[in-house]
C-alpha cells in the first residue's frame, strides 16, 4: 500500500442485497417493536422499507434542494453542512426553518377500537374509526410510512420522487413497461455524519471503538438541528421526551456479538454485518473530492485491507483488539463492498460517507431473456442485456453512484457472471473461467462471492466480535439492564404509576435495552433450557397460587398468614407465594426478569 | 419612607431564597432530571406561526435581557463618569426597551395563541407550562408597564421615581450580601410588582421547561463537527442508577 496509514478505526458496516429484497417489511415491523412503539415516536421508523421509484419517508426526503441535509463542499473545498455553518445554525436555533413536519412524515394513528364493543344496539355493525395519535382526534387517513408500497399510487405518486424528476423520461409507468424495487432504509452511521455536525449540543457522537452514530439521551436539548442535517432523514424528532432519537444498529445486540433486530429477522436473508477498517485520517480528504461521481471511490479508498499486515499493525497500534482485526479479515461487508465491489453506497453525493451499502437488484433479467427466446442465463446475453434493463441503470446511477452509470454496470456484469458461472458448475458442466475474467472477477472469487449472497449462511452474514474497551474476556460484560418496558408510566412492574414532575419522560430513563442479551444468546443457542428458568409457561397454570413474574410481589407484612415453612429459598422475603409456583429458582430482582419476554424470544 | 417588616422580608430576605431555590434547583434538576431537560419543541406538530412567533420573543428577549444587565448592573456613576447624560440614558434605554419589550410580548401573545389552538400543541401542553407562562407573561407585562410609565413620567416631565437609584443599587446589593432594603423600598410600586413577579420566575425557572436557556450552546462555536466518544462503560449493578423515589 503506497498510502501511509494514519490512525485506524473499525466501523460495523452492513451491506444489503437488493435482489433478494421482497419488500415483506418484517425488518420494519420487528425494528418498530423492539425500539419504537412507544409514544412520542408512533410515526418513527427506524429502519423502513421504501419502493422505488417511490417518494420515500419521509415525503420526497432526496430532495436536498428542500431539506438541505448532508454537506456541501465550498468554493475553498471544504466541507460545510448544506444547511448552514456554526453561526447560521445558532442563529436560526429558536425555530429549525428545514425541520419536516408531522405530515412530511404522517400522522399516526389508531382505531377507535373500544366502540366495537361500546357502541349501542343498533342494525349496524360497529367500526372502528381512525382517530390520530397526534391529536386525538378522529382523521382521514391520507398517507402513511409506506403510502406508495408495490408502486401504489402509480404514475401519481411515484413521478414526484426527486430521482424519477431528475433523470426524466427514461422511467416508464405504463404497466408493461413499469418497474420497481424495494430499499430497505435504515441510519447510514456515516463516517463524517452530518447529523452529528449539526448538533448544537454535542449530544450526537459517533461511537469510536464500533461507529455507531448515537444521540445522548442526556445531552440532547431538543434543537433538532439534526432533524436537518441528516439527509437520509433518519433521526426523529420524540415529540413527548422532546429529544432526538435514531437507529442505534441495535447496539445492545451488536455488542455481544448479535446481529440487529432488522437482520436477525430479514426473511429473505439479504443483510450482512460485518467490520470494516478505514482510515480517520482520509475521510475529510475523501468526502470532499471536487467531483461527487469521485465519491464511491473515495470511500473505498478510505477503507483499508485487513489483510495487509502493515494494517493489521497500524490497527493494533491503535487500540484495535487483535479479535477485532481477524473479525474484520472474514468481514462480509470487506468482501462486498472492497474486494468484490459489488456493493454500492446510498447517495455517496451528499458526502457524509454512508456504511450501509447495498447490492443494487439485477431486476428479472433471466425470465425477460428467456421469453424472447435467448437463453437467459448465457453470460453473453445477460451483458448485454443490463444495458437495456427494466430498472434502468440511470436511476440506480443515481441513488449509489451520483449518476455515474459506470459502477452499477461493472456490479450488475458481476451478478449476471455469478449466475451464467454458477450455473455451468450445476449442470455439471467446466466451469468457464472466462465468464468470470469479463467481469473482472476470478473463478474462485465468484464462488466465494455465490456462497456468501446465494447460501447466505448465518455465519457468514453476520461477523460482529463483542464490544471491546470493557471486557477483555471477551464475555462482555453487559449488565443486566433492565426491563424495556420499564419505563415511566409503563407496563413494566418497575414503572408503573406517578406522574412525572416537569412533563412527560422528565425524570431518569431506563438504559436502553432490549433484553438481558446474554442470557438471550444462551437460549438461542443452548438445546434445552439454559440459565436459571425465569419463564413461567401460562400454558401450564392452572389458576393456582402465584407464579413467579407474574403478579407484583406482595408485602409480607400483609399476608402472615401465608404457609412459610413450605418455601425455604433465598427469596423467601420478597415473595413468600413462591411455593406455589412451578419454577422456585432464584429470581433476585423483579425488575430484571420473569415478565419480560424478549423479542428475539420468540425464535 | 422607612422599611417596614414587609419590605425586609421582601427585599431583604426573599431574594436569597430565590436565589438558593434557583441555584439548588438547577443543581438538583441536572443531577436527577438531564433526560428532562429539553426544549420540549412543538415545531413537529406545527411550524408555520413557530417559526414567525419563536424567533421573535426569543431575540425581543435577549435585548430584553441585555437592557436588564445593563440597567441593573453598570451603577450610575459608571455611565455618568464616560459622559453619558441622565436624558441620553433614559431615552436610549427606554426607547429600546419599549420595542424589545413589546416584541417579546408580541412574541409570546402568539406563541401561546398557537398554543391554545393548535389542538396537538395545546395537548402537549402541561399545568407547569401553564404555570410558568402564566408568570412569564405577567413580568413581561409589569416590565413593559415600569418601562411606559418611565417614558409617560419622562416626556410630562412629572417626577418618576429613576430605577438607577432605587431599584439597580438594591439589586447589586443582593450580591455584595447587604441587602440595600431602604433603596428598594424607596421604588415605585411598578417596579416593586415587576421585581416581585422577576423574583417568581427565578425561584420556578429550574422547574419549568425554562431551563433550556441555561443550555444554550455556545460551546457549539467552537468545537469540531464531528464528536467521537468512546463507548459507556456499563453501569454495574452497584452504580446502576436508583430509579427516583417518588413515583
Amino acid at each position: 500500500m503506497a498510502q501511509r496509514i494514519g490512525k485506524v478505526m473499525a466501523q460495523v458496516a452492513m451491506v444489503m442485497n437488493l435482489d433478494k429484497c421482497i419488500g415483506c417489511h418484517t425488518c420494519s415491523v420487528t425494528c418498530k417493536q423492539a425500539w419504537t412503539n412507544r409514544s412520542g415516536v408512533e410515526y418513527v421508523w427506524f429502519n423502513n422499507v421504501e419502493t422505488r421509484p417511490g417518494q420515500g419517508y419521509p415525503r420526497r426526503h432526496e430532495d436536498q434542494e428542500r431539506w438541505q441535509g448532508g454537506w456541501k463542499r465550498t468554493a475553498t473545498g471544504r466541507l460545510k453542512p448544506r444547511a448552514g455553518g456554526r453561526l447560521k445554525k445558532l442563529a436560526t436555533i429558536f425555530a429549525n426553518p428545514k425541520m419536516p413536519s408531522i405530515q412530511d412524515y404522517y400522522e399516526p394513528w389508531t382505531y377507535d377500537y373500544e366502540h366495537l364493543v361500546s357502541a349501542p344496539l343498533g342494525d349496524d355493525i360497529p367500526g372502528a374509526r381512525p382517530r390520530s395519535l397526534i391529536s386525538g382526534e378522529p382523521m382521514q387517513i391520507k398517507w402513511s410510512a409506506n403510502w406508495d408500497d408495490d408502486l401504489a399510487g402509480g404514475e401519481e405518486l411515484a413521478a414526484n420522487d426527486p430521482i424519477v424528476q431528475k433523470i426524466g423520461d427514461k422511467v416508464r409507468f405504463d404497466y408493461e413497461q413499469a418497474f420497481m424495487f424495494y430499499l430497505p432504509r435504515i441510519c447510514e452511521h456515516c463516517l463524517n455524519p452530518s447529523c452529528v455536525a449539526a448538533c448544537p449540543s454535542g449530544a450526537m457522537y459517533k461511537r469510536a471503538e464500533d461507529g455507531i452514530v448515537l444521540v445522548d439521551q442526556d445531552k440532547c436539548r431538543g434543537w433538532r438541528m439534526c432533524v436537518t442535517g441528516c439527509p437520509y432523514k433518519k433521526v426523529y424528532f420524540n415529540h413527548k421526551t422532546g429529544k432526538a432519537e435514531k437507529c442505534t444498529l441495535c447496539y445492545p445486540r451488536v455488542e455481544v456479538g448479535m446481529p440487529t433486530v432488522c437482520s436477525e429477522t430479514c426473511v429473505g436473508r439479504l443483510r450482512y454485518l460485518g467490520v470494516i477498517l478505514y482510515d480517520v485520517e482520509r475521510v475529510g480528504r475523501a468526502a470532499a473530492v471536487k467531483d461527487e461521481k469521485d465519491l464511491y471511490e473515495a470511500q473505498l479508498d478510505v477503507f483499508l485491507d485487513p489483510d495487509d499486515p502493515e494494517v493489521q499493525a497500524a490497527a493494533i497500534r491503535d487500540g484495535i483488539p487483535e479479535r477485532w482485526v481477524a473479525s474484520a479479515r472474514r468481514s462480509p461487508i470487506h468482501l462486498l463492498a472492497k474486494r468484490f465491489r459489488v456493493a454500492l453506497p446510498l447517495h455517496p453525493e451528499y458526502r457524509t460517507m454512508p456504511m450501509v451499502w447495498y447490492i443494487p437488484p439485477l431486476s428479472p433479467v433471466v425470465d425477460a431473456l428467456s421469453e424472447s427466446g435467448h437463453d437467459g442465463e448465457d453470460a453473453g446475453n445477460l451483458f448485454a442485456a443490463i444495458d437495456t434493463l427494466r430498472i434502468p441503470v440511470e436511476y440506480l446511477a443515481e441513488l449509489f453512484t451520483a449518476g455515474d452509470p459506470g459502477p452499477v454496470k461493472d456490479v450488475l456484469g458481476k451478478l449476471a457472471a455469478m449466475r451464467s458461472y454458477m450455473r455451468r458448475i450445476n449442470l455439471g458442466e467446466e466451469p468457464d473461467e472466462s465468464i468470470a475474467t469479463a467481469a473482472g472477477m476470478t473463478g474462485a472469487d465468484i464462488e466465494r462471492m455465490y456462497r456468501l449472497l446465494a447460501l447466505a449462511k448465518y455465519d457468514d452474514r453476520y461477523v460482529i466480535p463483542t464490544a471491546y474497551g470493557v471486557d477483555e474476556a471477551d464475555r462482555g460484560v453487559i449488565d443486566e439492564i433492565g426491563c424495556s418496558l420499564d419505563f415511566e408510566g409503563g407496563p413494566g412492574m418497575g414503572g408503573m404509576g406517578g406522574e412525572a414532575p416537569f412533563g412527560e419522560a422528565s425524570g431518569r430513563p431506563q438504559p436502553a435495552s432490549v433484553e438481558t442479551f446474554h442470557a438471550l444468546r444462551d437460549r438461542q443457542t443452548s438445546d434445552g433450557r439454559s440459565g436459571p428458568a425465569r419463564r413461567f409457561n401460562l400454558l401450564n397454570w392452572d389458576g393456582n397460587g402465584r407464579p413467579p413474574g407474574l403478579f407484583p410481589e406482595r408485602d409480607q407484612k400483609n399476608s402472615p398468614g401465608r404457609d412459610q415453612k413450605n418455601s425455604p429459598g433465598p427469596d423467601q422475603k420478597n415473595s413468600p407465594d413462591r411455593q406455589d409456583g412451578p419454577e422456585p429458582e432464584a429470581r433476585r430482582n423483579t425488575r430484571d426478569g420473569g415478565h419480560l419476554r424478549g423479542h428475539g424470544e420468540s425464535k | 419612607m422607612s422599611p417596614t417588616t414587609l419590605d425586609y422580608l421582601l427585599w431583604g430576605a426573599l431574594p436569597y431564597v430565590v436565589l438558593a431555590v434557583l441555584i439548588g434547583g438547577t443543581v438538583w434538576r441536572y443531577r436527577y432530571d438531564r433526560f428532562g431537560w429539553t426544549t420540549r419543541s412543538s415545531q413537529l406538530y406545527e411550524s408555520r406561526l413557530l417559526r414567525i412567533a419563536s424567533p421573535v420573543f426569543h431575540f425581543g428577549l435577549l435585548v430584553v435581557i441585555v437592557g436588564h444587565v445593563v440597567g441593573l448592573l453598570i451603577p450610575e456613576t459608571w455611565t455618568d463618569a464616560v459622559g453619558i447624560t441622565d436624558g441620553m440614558y433614559h431615552v436610549t434605554a427606554l426607547s429600546l426597551g419599549a420595542v424589545a419589550g413589546v416584541t417579546t410580548l408580541g412574541g409570546i401573545a402568539l406563541l401561546i395563541w398557537r398554543r391554545r389552538t393548535n389542538g396537538p400543541v395545546f395537548s402537549a401542553t402541561t399545568v407547569n407550562d401553564k404555570v410558568m407562562y402564566l408568570v412569564l407573561v405577567a413580568a413581561i407585562l409589569a416590565g413593559l408597564a415600569t418601562t411606559l410609565l418611565s417614558a409617560v413620567a419622562g416626556l410630562t416631565g412629572g417626577h418618576e421615581t429613576d430605577y438607577r437609584e432605587t431599584v439597580s443599587p438594591w439589586f447589586r446589593s443582593v450580591f455584595y450580601l447587604q441587602p440595600d432594603v431602604a433603596a428598594m423600598t424607596a421604588a415605585s410600586g411598578a417596579f416593586k410588582l415587576h421585581a416581585l413577579i422577576g423574583l417568581t420566575l427565578f425561584a420556578l425557572f429550574p422547574f419549568t421547561r425554562l431551563v433550556h436557556a441555561f443550555s444554550a450552546p455556545v460551546w457549539y462555536l467552537f468545537r469540531p463537527y464531528v464528536v467521537y466518544r468512546s463507548r459507556d462503560e456499563e453501569p454495574t449493578p452497584s452504580t446502576r442508577p436508583i430509579r427516583r423515589g417518588w413515583s
